[in-house]
């Protein structure tokens, strides 16, 4: 376990070096999620009847959603990885007494990590201190209080192994550039970063509970703002066990045989 | 120990000819062709050897590099080094070699080559007391020193290969696979990388197998040399053995008045433009005084030199000697 500390360690420290991308992150996010409060505020005003959940409750899943945007982002890729394994440097990993797949992961966490806990606690903070119905509320109750850490560690997990089948896909193909889009556009609409799952047609909401994508950040945020609450939200959690090892699995597997079948490429 | 008994990879490459009809025509259909990059590859080396691979580009050197140090699965044929097979005990066995390939890094481009360290020392979980002793005596011998703290970004290319090969070696491996570690270097930190695979080699018993183009490599290394060539050991002997082999070489380098040389017997015509030629010539066949005065008589010579074969050419003419 002491070498994928030592990944983890150097990876998070290298990430707390890039400070001034941090504070520009945090502004575009308090600007993003200002601007996405004012519009839901339009929607609530003309018919809240509408709306799923309560308006505070919504400002929650805002302020959480752009706190922990590095967390969950589903954009991002290690470059670093996908170069080593276009070049043929994985060579050098490879002679390593290391399982490849667990050094992929811990880098992807050791990033998400560093750069979220650069930017969260402002935006915590200061999304704390709004007016009434805009501000980031306290958890539902100690029974979301409690559940919501597991969640959001479930669903970081979930995200990384996610990530981690486009990174063994780049042992197929010369670039990833075409799946890595596609996923990054797939997840983030279906993990309700664009707009929260339960603004959904129900019939589509029903689909999308059972894909992966709803594990990632709906629903940490939801047992938050308490909308999955009792049952509910110990079922979803169950969902996002179920996704991580599917994943995980499927991760392992295909991993496995792209190495048995890899050709190091150039010399 | 190291125990290689028919060793076979093929890889598949597509193909397809220029141009954009080829390339519209390709989207449908793909034609593969199927490259025997090893056919049938068996050799022992035992520990403590040190051993030159050499073959031209493409003759499989990097392949059974790969193979050995379990990246690679081999086709057909069996592999075994120190009891294992690299590629099924992969994890097992990488713990016991270190491997440079000369036109990668191993080290991170931002960081000084320190840090980089100490994470090996961490992937190879290497006791803090053994950790300082090899890296002293590696920053001993390989005169790295200050190297260690600037970013290797900043490094000469001799200075990193310095760096990329105590890296290979923190974890005192028991065999080192080096792929064409003097590539690109000068003189002075070639000479400097041979003498310290030499030291290395002799004081610790390290196994060494070396890829190289550079004959002067093979020269002051390795005693035993492998050639390959078309994905087969051709030869498997001694550098000294080859020499003797080939003992009654000579090459004369002739300038002379004309265009080209008439063909002649028993002597063959290497190079030949402008008025200068290289011919070689086995003096068991044909003794030089003899080729000279055939040579006198039927051009006008400028000027004439004669000399033992290099290993280099030595080379060359094994390549010529097996068609590769």
């Amino acid at each position: 376990m002491r070498q994928y500390g030592s990944f983890f360690r150097i990876r998070f420290l290298a990430g707390l070096q890039y400070r001034a991308a941090a504070w520009a992150g945090v502004s575009t996010q308090f600007a993003w999620g200002g601007l996405t409060l004012l519009l839901y505020a339009a929607f609530h005003r003309s018919g809240s009847a509408n709306f799923p959940m309560t308006f505070s409750q919504l400002s929650s899943y805002i302020w959480l959603q752009q706190a922990l945007l590095a967390l969950f982002m589903s954009w991002y890729f290690d470059n670093e990885i996908l170069e080593s394994v276009s070049t043929g440097g994985v060579a050098y990993e490879l002679c390593r007494p290391c399982d490849l797949y667990a050094m992929w992961f811990v880098k992807n966490l050791a990033v998400r990590l560093s750069r979220t806990s650069l930017r969260c606690a402002p935006i915590l903070l200061v999304a704390s201190f709004l007016p009434a119905p805009f501000r980031l509320s306290a958890p539902a109750g100690w029974e979301a209080a409690l559940l919501f850490p597991i969640s959001l560690a479930l669903g970081l997990l979930v995200i990384v192994s996610f990530s981690m089948l486009i990174y063994i896909s780049s042992f197929y193909t010369i670039s990833t550039l075409g799946i890595r889009l596609l996923s990054s556009s797939v997840v983030e609409f279906f993990s309700g970063a664009v707009i929260p799952l339960p603004f959904f047609p129900e019939q589509l909401q029903a689909v999308i509970n059972v894909l992966p994508f709803a594990s990632i950040q709906s629903t940490p945020f939801l047992i938050y703002t308490g909308h999955l609450a009792g049952r509910q939200a110990l079922q979803s959690v169950a969902v996002q066990l179920l996704w991580l090892a599917g994943l995980l699995v499927l991760g392992r597997a295909l991993m496995g045989r792209a190495l048995k079948k890899v050709v190091v490429q150039g010399g | 120990m190291i125990e290689l008994r028919h060793i076979r990879k093929e890889f598949r490459v597509a193909k397809r000819g220029s141009g954009f009809g080829q390339a519209v025509k390709a989207l449908f259909h793909k034609e593969y062709e199927t490259i025997h990059a090893l056919q049938d590859v068996s050799f022992t080396i035992g520990d403590g050897e040190m051993v030159g691979y050499i073959g031209p580009n493409g003759a499989g050197k990097s392949s059974t590099i790969k193979i050995m140090s379990g990246i690679l699965t081999p086709d057909g044929g069996t592999c075994r080094i120190n009891g294992r097979v690299p590629w099924k005990e992969r994890t097992a066995h990488v713990r016991e070699i270190g491997v440079v390939f000369g036109q990668r890094s191993q080290l991170w481009w931002d960081v000084p080559a320190a840090d980089s360290f100490d994470l090996i020392r961490d992937i190879y979980r290497i006791e803090d007391d053994a950790y300082r002793r090899t890296l002293a005596r590696l920053t001993e011998l390989l005169d790295l020193g200050e190297l260690l703290k600037t970013p290797v970004r900043q490094l000469s290319l001799g200075q990193r290969m310095r760096c990329e090969i105590a890296a290979s070696l923190l974890h005192s491996p028991k065999i080192l696979f080096l792929d064409e570690p003097t590539i690109g270097l000068d003189a002075v930190s070639k000479i400097a990388v041979r003498d310290f695979i030499r030291a290395i080699n002799r004081e610790n018993g390290t196994t060494v197998i070396l890829t190289t183009h550079d004959m002067q490599d093979i020269e002051a290394l390795t005693e035993r040399v492998l050639l390959i060539g078309r994905g087969r050991i051709l030869l498997d002997g001694s550098l000294s053995d080859l020499k003797a082999r080939h003992s009654t070489r000579r090459t004369i380098r002739v300038a002379y008045e004309g265009d080209r040389l008439p063909p002649f017997e028993q002597m063959k015509i290497l190079k030949d433009r402008d008025g200068h030629a290289e011919i070689t010539i086995d003096t068991a066949v044909l003794p030089v005084q003899e080729a000279i005065s055939l040579l006198a008589a039927k051009t006008e010579l400028r000027d004439l030199s004669v000399s033992e074969e290099t290993v280099e050419e030595l080379v060359v003419s094994l390549y010529q000697e097996f068609a590769i």
